[in-house]
């Protein structure tokens, strides 16, 4: 009988044993290397090859996860996806063939294994981040926090547990290098990515805002004050999109690395359960 | 008029009221005769691409450029099937066939939506088809039908009742084998090719007896040792191999061959360990109908480790007396191959591709250095999705444009070397799409087949997965991932209409008449719309 095989059986054997908190493939020195491979082939597109995180999922890698406190719930949330994310179902995301029960516990190995001994120190300070999201940063006018700032931007109440440092600050500084991070067209649930509208009625009013949902032959803008407009695009006098990102480049003479590094605490604070 | 007239004007009176009032009435057997000549019955779309050119081409003309923006839907038949919708319907003489992703097959009322039958396999839970759950139609033959399952049986039905005639199991699913193909119907013959290039699967086509279900021939898509093509792997690669054939080819009735077109060598993502052109995967075959022996094949993309399967619609056409092939490869380039001997004419680009910047002498592209997949990984361009995918293109004899969906994107590859074990996935390298090609962007392109020039082109919002449809009206209709349906005019590809299905659309259109009146009809989401005029 092939090695597999056995370790089919007996993590099959082991599933019986009804919910169980530990991997069983913990102990197996090969399993964190398989996994590895399989990590690549399955997660990699939004949580980076090194599990460390992209724009589109979170890092893996911290000791502190959000939805998951033990490998059982680990194994679940790879299973069954995690319900109002972008983190399918396995096998649900209509790319590749999905993956077995031995190579989830694998790929649990491998993202065990990538977590730091020790948790890294943050060098924001939450309390300083927060005055200034609310208040000089000008942050809350577009975007929202556990339900107090504004619609124009997207909610940033989770986005310090989904996205790195890198890629948030990177996001302050250059808004216009990457649009919202939206996802590849068979996992994405939503597909805002936040272009900038500029439109022009018949009767001559300019609209300029952010794109909510868009076709070849409508277009769904939020303007500056949080109006919804619906618009017929061979309606229009004219209609142009851009990338260039409605939200202001912020400069270090504007807010300073140690600022922003102030805000992600606030947001990874705000995130977290 | 003497009495024995008059009763033979009477009977044939009788005939002309049989014919022309019964209206909707179903005739005893769709005959390959029927099958070899269906441009006579253009109310009926017999095949996957509408006949054995593969042109999906009607020469319905009834919507035409100057009425179209009055098209309204006339019916809306829901399925409730998850999945993603590929399948392509056929109609035949008022009723009308559809397999939905789920291994299920049913007929309706053309004129109305209304079931009239309903067949379903079930599919198993340890089932895991890569892509998703997906089926592209069936074929019709006399007064069966018949199509392919996710756990890799093929299944003929009673056409009038949905009744099991036969079933018979081509391949095990547990070892990742599955149908996803729409069979194509040839003489007494049902063919079509598995799928399960991502499980490193040894890809074959077969043939079926319609009658019987008895396998009559099956050819190897990865050739064996002592057969020619077996050294161009690398020791027992060839064992699983891949090359699929999991799209629906066309028919040559003057030569009696069919064009198979083939997919990825597995692991589809990395070369190591099958060094070598891995033949026949990512070609084209021309096989002998009645024997399933190989006439010749055409290689789009040697050693591929892009996942660029080559599983396109290899459409028929004649230009200037000659008659050719054209297919819009995965791989970015179109090819017009010589029908007679497989030999390239031309090969031109018609996306954004990095991979090739150079040809060999028979004109074939070829892949530069940095092609490869890398650990690190870096971006080529198309992307593992390709410049198009299985999505059926068209072409209008007319106005002598092949019509293709297409697609701007660019992947990063990286290795990530796995063990083959069966039933496993079996890619050995990962993609992600690269930000710096981002936004993606989809296309539909009407391309000149002698000159390879894109004479239109007319941009989604985003990529689509619609195939298409020309019509002799002058129009061409493709949906988009925005779940719009929408109609093209033929020459400019400026849109005259488009309706809001709900759901994105992931199979071709096809056309059809009842009644004298038009109809065309496109599966979205999980429902299937047909269109006509008021």
């Amino acid at each position: 009988m092939s090695r597999a095989f056995w370790l089919a059986f007996v993590i099959s054997a082991a599933l019986l044993c009804a919910a169980q908190d530990q991997n069983p493939l913990a102990h197996d020195p090969n399993a964190a290397k398989a996994g590895e491979y399989e990590f690549r082939i399955n997660c990699a597109l939004c949580h980076g090859l090194g599990a460390r995180g992209g724009g589109r999922g979170p890092d893996l890698a911290r000791a502190q996860k959000k939805h998951t406190h033990n490998d059982a719930e680990m194994f679940q949330v790879i299973s069954s996806g995690i319900p109002g994310t972008a983190m399918p179902a396995n096998g649900t995301n209509g790319q590749g063939v999905g993956m077995t029960d031995t190579e989830i516990w694998q790929i649990i190995a491998y993202i065990r294994s990538q977590e730091p001994k020790t948790a890294a120190k943050s060098s924001g300070d939450a309390a300083r981040g927060r005055e200034l999201f609310f208040g000089d940063a000008n942050c809350s006018m577009c975007h929202m926090v556990r339900g107090t700032g504004g619609r124009l931007g997207p909610d940033l109440t989770s986005v310090g547990g989904a996205r790195t440092r890198a890629s948030i600050m990177d996001s302050i500084r250059n808004p216009s290098r990457r649009l919202a991070w939206g996802l590849t067209e068979s996992t994405k649930e939503f597909p805002q990515e936040y272009e900038t509208i500029t439109a022009v009625t018949a009767d001559g009013k300019e609209i300029r805002g952010v794109a909510m949902n868009e076709d070849s032959f409508t277009v769904q803008v939020m303007d500056q004050g949080e109006h919804i407009h619906l618009l017929e695009k061979d309606k229009l006098k004219s209609f142009q999109k851009s990338r260039e990102s409605i939200m202001p480049k912020y400069e270090a003479d504007t807010l300073s690395d140690q600022q922003i590094d102030d805000i992600i605490a606030f947001l990874a604070a705000s995130g977290a359960k | 008029m003497p009495q024995s007239a008059r009763r033979t004007l009477n009977f044939l009176l009788l005939i002309a009221v049989f014919i022309f009032d019964l209206g909707i009435h179903t005739r005893a057997q769709v005959t390959s005769d029927r099958l070899l000549n269906s441009s006579k019955e253009p109310q009926n779309w017999l095949m996957y691409s509408g006949d054995y050119s593969g042109k999906r081409h009607t020469s319905l003309n009834q919507i035409n450029p100057s009425n179209v923006k009055t098209l309204v839907p006339k019916w809306v038949y829901q399925t409730g099937a998850t999945g993603k919708f590929e399948t392509t319907p056929l109609v035949v003489d008022g009723i009308f066939y559809a397999t939905a992703p789920d291994n299920r097959a049913f007929a309706l009322d053309a004129r109305s939506g209304r079931p009239i039958w309903m067949y379903q396999r079930q599919v198993p839970s340890d089932i895991r088809p890569c892509c998703g759950r997906v089926n592209r139609g069936m074929a019709i033959l006399d007064d069966k039908v018949f199509f392919g399952t996710l756990d890799a049986h093929v299944v003929a039905l009673d056409a009038k009742t949905g009744a099991v005639r036969w079933d018979v199991e081509a391949a095990d699913y547990r070892t990742g084998h599955s149908f996803t193909i729409a069979p194509l119907a040839v003489k007494n013959l049902i063919i079509l090719g598995v799928s399960g290039g991502e499980y490193g699967v040894r890809g074959f086509i077969d043939a079926y007896d319609a009658d019987t279900g008895q396998r009559k021939w099956r050819f190897y898509t990865v050739p064996g040792p002592g057969e020619a093509g077996n050294e161009t792997w690398e020791g027992d690669s060839w064992k699983v191999g891949g090359a699929p054939a999991w799209n629906t080819g066309t028919y040559d009735p003057a030569t009696n061959q069919i064009f198979w077109p083939t997919g990825n060598p597995a692991p589809s993502n990395r070369g190591a360990g099958r060094s070598g052109d891995n033949l026949y995967s990512n070609s084209l075959l021309a096989l002998d109908a009645e024997s399933g022996k190989l006439n010749w094949h055409f290689q789009f993309t040697k050693h591929d480790e892009h996942d660029w399967d080559a599983t396109q619609v290899p459409v028929l056409i004649e230009r200037d007396g000659k008659r050719l092939i054209a297919q819009a490869d995965r791989n970015g380039y179109f090819y017009v191959i010589d029908r007679a001997n497989g030999k390239l004419i031309s090969a031109t680009p018609y996306g954004k591709t990095t991979w090739s910047d150079s040809k060999d002498a028979e004109g074939r592209p070829v892949a530069n250095k940095n092609a490869s997949p890398t650990l690190e990984g870096h971006t080529v361009c198309p992307g593992a999705l390709g410049t198009t995918n299985y999505m059926p293109p068209a072409y209008n004899p007319q106005t002598g444009l092949f019509y293709v969906t297409a697609r701007d994107q660019c992947d990063i590859f990286s290795t990530a070397p796995q063990p083959y074990e069966p039933g496993h996935a079996f890619y050995g390298s990962a993609y992600f799409p690269s930000e710096e090609a981002e936004p993606y962007l989809g296309f539909l392109k009407a391309i000149d087949p002698v000159t390879g020039e894109i004479k239109q082109k007319f941009q989604h919002t985003s990529p689509t997965w619609s195939g298409v449809l020309s019509t002799a009206g002058g129009l061409v209709f493709s949906g988009d991932a925005e779940g719009n349906f929408i109609a093209f005019d033929a020459a400019s590809l400026k849109p005259l209409w488009h309706f809001q299905m709900g759901g994105a659309v992931y199979a071709g259109p096809m056309a059809f008449a009842v009644d004298g009146k038009q109809y065309v009809a496109i599966a979205a989401g999980s429902a299937i719309y047909a269109f006509a005029l008021p």
